[in-house]
Formats: structure tokens, C-alpha cells, sequence
């Protein structure tokens, strides 16, 4: 009973360390002083100054149209990757594909960025193609690096997946094509979700990688936040950093609710199927 | 016939695949083979910035041409001669080991607590773990600026309580990055951890307890055994891209928290050294191979165990 005493005390410790700081960016944010960490009264007029700025906005909008489009593109390989890891037993080539998945999950940032910056300048160069940096190349970078997480996500829910619903659908003549698209993709379609919420997120976030392969004219919102962070801290930020936050929290709680509804629903149907048959 | 439909289906196969494996071979593979060649290039003040390894030399007295392969090695060697570099990688370990240690001090209890509630806690547990990865990483950090900074909350409660009297500023230095650190990939170690605790058989523990052994003793010799591999890839998780970290130690740490992140930033982004940009990453990428490799085969076989 003891040891269970100190292990709450442990976890309390550790949720708090976790949240103790999310908790204080948010209040501050509603702070009347400039002084960021002086009390100065309730305040909304951080976020009034925030609407009102029009790089930090613009820089915004550049990201949420990055994030978007590369999750998706991330959940379509990733999707195609852990399908393959997954089902297709051993082809030639797995180990080295097993290896490019997993290692952009630890691949130090600035590696990647540089990388991938050289070989867009050499490609340039070679034949002409991407024409400068900007909002193609972010994507295809973030892209890049996210997909490893879709497919590591995809790959565990088609491992911990019994195989056998694809194995009758295929044994009752139906082509493979049919058999992912009308059994597989509805079971992970959860993973499917999570995974491009994740991408999404991961793209969002991303300062270092963004920062090597844009061009002049193509700053994202971590590069604002960024190099205005550099220079100390504005409660400008704070506003923006619980704006954000909101907005996670949201997109995270629909989204569960959504799957547990699902899940809910599946029970049902498997009861209703054990009880016709 | 089946044989003709069994290889149209291999064939349709092979296409699905191609579509990633070419994305991450041009995208992934290539990139690295590219660093390696300019690493290997001279700096000059050109557009881009170096000078081409393969070059065709016209003669037009002598109506020849040449082909010229450039290799220089002393951006590598300036590398190895020069004490910044070095200390740079060195520090960076230290760093790394230091976070690494300190999210396995903190993550385990917590991993351990979480598999051992009852089980419809579990996942809400779990979830207050993960929540704050889905936050963004730079405004976490940012986080930290205020409660470090001289004046800030830490500062602000050691002099209420009268601990000190003199303003007390932990941010800009060592302490400051290994605390942001520890705090943004705590939830890439507790995962891994609380993944192999969970699977854990309870009847084992209370197995050694019915033979007579403590608590402790339980813990050491069947727990934390068993629990190795979840160690490992944590631990790993957390080590290898905190060996490049450039964020945190550039908004927590000081200006003499050096860390090869750092070095290869200013390298590239301020001294517009793009050679020996591309040698200090490829040497740091030659060091993490190893642990880079370790972590591949752990990840696959926690995936297979899966199954």
C-alpha cells in the first residue's frame, strides 16, 4: 500500500510538471501588464493586438495550408507504407524500406533540413524543378518526415488486426483493390484519423525543418513565433499559444468523441450479429 | 489461371509499394548521398554556395575535354582539428545522456503507475500523458522562458519564500535545457515504457511474492528485466534527437551551451558555409548510426510482438 502511495505522488508529480507551465502561458495571456509574469489585472487586449496582426496572420494561414495539405499527402504513403510493412510478408527491398520509415522518427531535425534543402538546390540546378523555395518544398518536406509516423501508426493497428476478414472477403473472390478499400480501410479508419491529426500537428509545429527548405517570402507561423520568441517573450504570444491550444484540445476531443461513438456502434452491430446468427 | 490472377495481384503489389519506397528513396535516401557529396565540396561565394565536385574542363587550344572530379577532405579534417567542433559533439552527448536520464528518473514511476491502475483508467491516464505533444514543441519551450527568467515564477517564488534575496535566473544555462528537455520528450519515454508495462503478467509479481520475495527485490529481478525492452526504446526515442537538438538550447540555453545542433545552424544559416555544414551533419549522422540501427531492430521486434 506504501509503494502505491508513492507512485500517485510520482504520477501527480509528473502531470504536474507537464501541465504546471500550459497552465501559466494561459493565464498570462490574460494579463493587462506587458510584464509578462506581473499580475496587472484581467485583460483581453492581447488577442485584440493579435487579430489586428497582419504578418503574424498571414504566416498563419501559410501554415494551416501546409499542415492540410502535407498531412494528407503523409496519410496517403503512410497509409500505403504500413499497409505494405504489415500484410505483404517479405519483399525485396522490406529491410531497406523498414529502415527509411522508421529512421525520420529520430532523425535530428537539422539533418533532415539540411538535407532536404540540398537536394532541392541540386534538383534545381539538374533539371529546373522546384523553381525556388516556398510552399512546395515545405510540404514535400513535411510531408517526408510525418508519413513515418502515419505508417508506424498504420502498420501497429493492421499487426494487432486479425487477418482473417480480409482472408474471407479474398477467399469469396473479391479482387484485393475491393478488399482494402471495403475491409481494411473502414477497421483503420480510426488510425487513419489519428494519424493525420498527428501529421497535421507535427507539421504545425515544425521550426527547424521549415526553416532550411523556405524561400524568401514563404515564413511559416513557428518561424514568426520563432524569431519573435528570440527576442524575450510577448504576451502577444501567449495569446496566440492558447488560441492554439483551444483549437488542439478541441480538434482532439471531437475526434474521440467521434471514435468512441464508432467503437460504441461497433459493439452493437457485433451483438446484433452474434444474436441473428 | 490462378497463377496469372496470383501474379496480376504481386504486380498491383509491387506498384503500391513503388509509390512510398521512391517518395522516401528520392526524398530521404538521395538527400543524404547529396549532403555526403558537398560535405566532400569547397566553399565558395557562388550561387549555391559551392563548388561543383564533377566538372567538365574544355581545352579549346588543345580540343579536349576533361573531366575533373574535385574530392576535398578538409572540411573533415577541420572538423577533427578544431577544439569547437569536438567539444560541441561531446557536449551534445552529455546533454543528451543527462535528458535521457533524467525522462527514464521521471517516466518510469509514472509509466509504472499507469499500468498498474485499474484498467478503465488506464486511458484517460495515458492521455494526460500524451496531450501536451499534441501542443506545439516551440510554444512548450516558450513556456519555460517565463517561469526561468530572472523575475519570472521561479524567481518570483524563491524570493517570497525568502530563500534568496538577489534576483535568481536558471534560464541561459545548462540547467534551463535540460529541464525543456526533459519536459518535451518525457511522453516519447513514458509511451514505450508504459507499452511493455502494461503487457506485464501480474501473476509473475505475485508469484515471487508467494515464494517470499520483497517488494523491491520482486522489482529488480522480474520487473525491470522484463520491462528492458520498453527501456531501451525510450530511452533511444529520446536520446537521438536530443543529440541534435537546436530549439531548446537555442531559446533556454546560453550563449556558451554548446551543442552540434547549434554549430551546424550557424554553419549554415550565418557563416553560409554550406560544406562544412554538410560535413558536421554527416559526421553526427555516422555518430548516431549505431544507436539509430538499435532502435530499428527494437522498434521491429516490439511491432512483431504485437501480433
Amino acid at each position: 500500500m506504501m509503494r502505491m502511495g508513492k507512485l500517485a505522488w510520482a504520477l501527480w508529480f509528473g502531470y504536474a510538471f507537464l501541465y504546471v507551465p500550459i497552465a501559466l502561458l494561459i493565464l498570462y495571456s490574460f494579463n493587462e501588464s506587458r510584464l509578462v509574469t506581473v499580475w496587472g489585472g484581467f485583460s483581453t487586449k492581447w488577442y485584440t493586438e493579435l487579430l489586428q496582426n497582419d504578418q503574424l496572420l498571414g504566416a498563419a494561414w501559410l501554415s494551416l495550408q501546409v499542415a492540410a495539405m502535407s498531412a494528407t499527402a503523409s496519410v496517403v504513403l503512410g497509409t500505403v507504407a504500413g499497409l505494405a510493412l504489415a500484410r505483404f510478408g517479405r519483399f525485396r527491398g522490406r529491410t531497406l524500406f523498414g529502415g527509411m520509415i522508421t529512421a525520420p522518427l529520430v532523425m535530428p531535425e537539422v539533418i533532415t533540413g539540411l538535407s532536404l534543402l540540398l537536394l532541392f538546390v541540386a534538383l534545381e540546378q539538374a533539371i529546373g524543378w522546384p523553381d525556388g523555395r516556398g510552399m512546395t518544398t515545405i510540404t514535400i518536406a513535411h510531408t517526408t518526415f510525418t508519413m513515418a509516423y502515419v505508417a508506424v501508426i498504420i502498420q501497429s493497428r493492421l499487426v494487432s488486426l486479425d487477418e482473417s476478414l480480409e482472408e474471407a472477403a479474398m477467399d469469396l473472390g473479391a479482387r484485393p483493390a475491393k478488399v482494402f478499400f471495403v475491409i481494411t480501410l473502414p477497421i483503420i479508419a480510426p488510425a487513419i484519423v489519428s494519424g493525420w491529426l498527428l501529421a497535421f500537428t507535427l507539421s504545425l509545429d515544425d521550426v527547424v525543418v521549415a526553416s532550411f527548405v523556405s524561400g524568401p517570402g514563404s515564413t511559416t507561423l513557428p518561424m514568426v513565433i520563432f524569431s519573435s520568441v528570440k527576442f524575450g517573450i510577448s504576451p502577444q504570444i501567449n495569446a496566440l499559444a492558447t488560441l492554439m491550444m483551444v483549437v488542439v484540445a478541441t480538434g482532439i476531443f471531437i475526434a474521440s468523441l467521434v471514435m468512441a461513438r464508432q467503437e460504441r456502434q461497433k459493439k452493437r452491430d457485433e451483438q446484433m450479429a452474434v444474436q441473428g446468427g | 489461371m490462378i497463377d496469372l490472377l496470383r501474379r496480376i495481384g504481386l504486380w498491383g503489389r509491387g506498384v503500391v509499394v513503388a509509390i512510398p519506397y521512391l517518395w522516401l528513396l528520392l526524398f530521404f535516401l538521395v538527400p543524404f548521398l547529396i549532403v555526403f557529396g558537398i560535405s566532400l565540396s569547397e566553399a565558395m561565394l557562388a550561387q549555391p554556395p559551392y563548388a561543383p565536385l564533377v566538372d567538365w574542363l574544355v581545352d579549346e587550344d588543345a580540343g579536349t575535354t576533361k573531366l575533373q572530379i574535385l574530392l576535398n577532405l578538409s572540411n573533415y579534417l577541420r572538423l577533427g582539428g578544431d577544439d569547437l567542433y569536438i567539444l560541441a559533439y561531446l557536449n551534445s552527448v552529455k546533454i543528451a545522456l543527462v535528458t535521457t536520464v533524467c525522462c527514464l528518473l521521471l517516466g518510469y514511476p509514472m509509466a509504472y503507475a499507469i499500468a498498474r491502475a485499474e484498467p478503465a483508467k488506464r486511458g484517460p491516464l495515458m492521455m494526460l500523458v500524451i496531450l501536451p505533444f499534441w501542443t506545439s514543441f516551440l510554444i512548450r519551450i516558450y513556456a519555460w522562458i517565463g517561469i526561468l527568467k530572472a523575475n519570472g515564477v521561479v524567481d518570483n517564488l524563491l524570493q517570497w519564500t525568502g530563500l534568496t534575496t538577489e534576483p535568481f535566473e536558471l534560464l541561459y544555462s545548462d540547467w534551463a535545457v535540460y529541464i525543456g528537455m526533459t519536459y518535451c520528450y518525457l511522453p516519447f519515454m513514458v509511451l514505450p515504457l508504459y507499452a511493455t508495462l502494461e503487457k506485464l503478467d501480474p501473476t509473475l509479481l505475485e508469484a515471487a511474492a508467494d515464494l517470499g520475495c520483497r517488494p523491491w527485490k520482486a522489482f529488480l529481478t522480474v520487473t525491470l528485466p522484463l520491462s528492458l525492452p520498453g527501456i531501451i526504446a525510450g530511452s533511444l526515442l529520446v536520446f537521438i534527437p536530443s543529440v541534435g537538438e537546436f530549439v531548446t538550447p537555442e531559446l533556454l540555453g546560453g550563449p556558451d551551451t554548446l551543442m552540434i545542433g547549434r554549430v551546424l545552424w550557424n554553419e549554415f544559416f550565418a557563416n553560409r558555409d554550406w560544406p562544412v555544414a554538410s560535413a558536421v551533419a554527416i559526421a553526427l549522422l555516422l555518430f548516431l548510426v549505431v544507436p539509430i540501427m538499435v532502435f530499428q531492430h527494437v522498434q521491429g521486434r516490439q511491432t512483431e510482438a504485437g501480433r
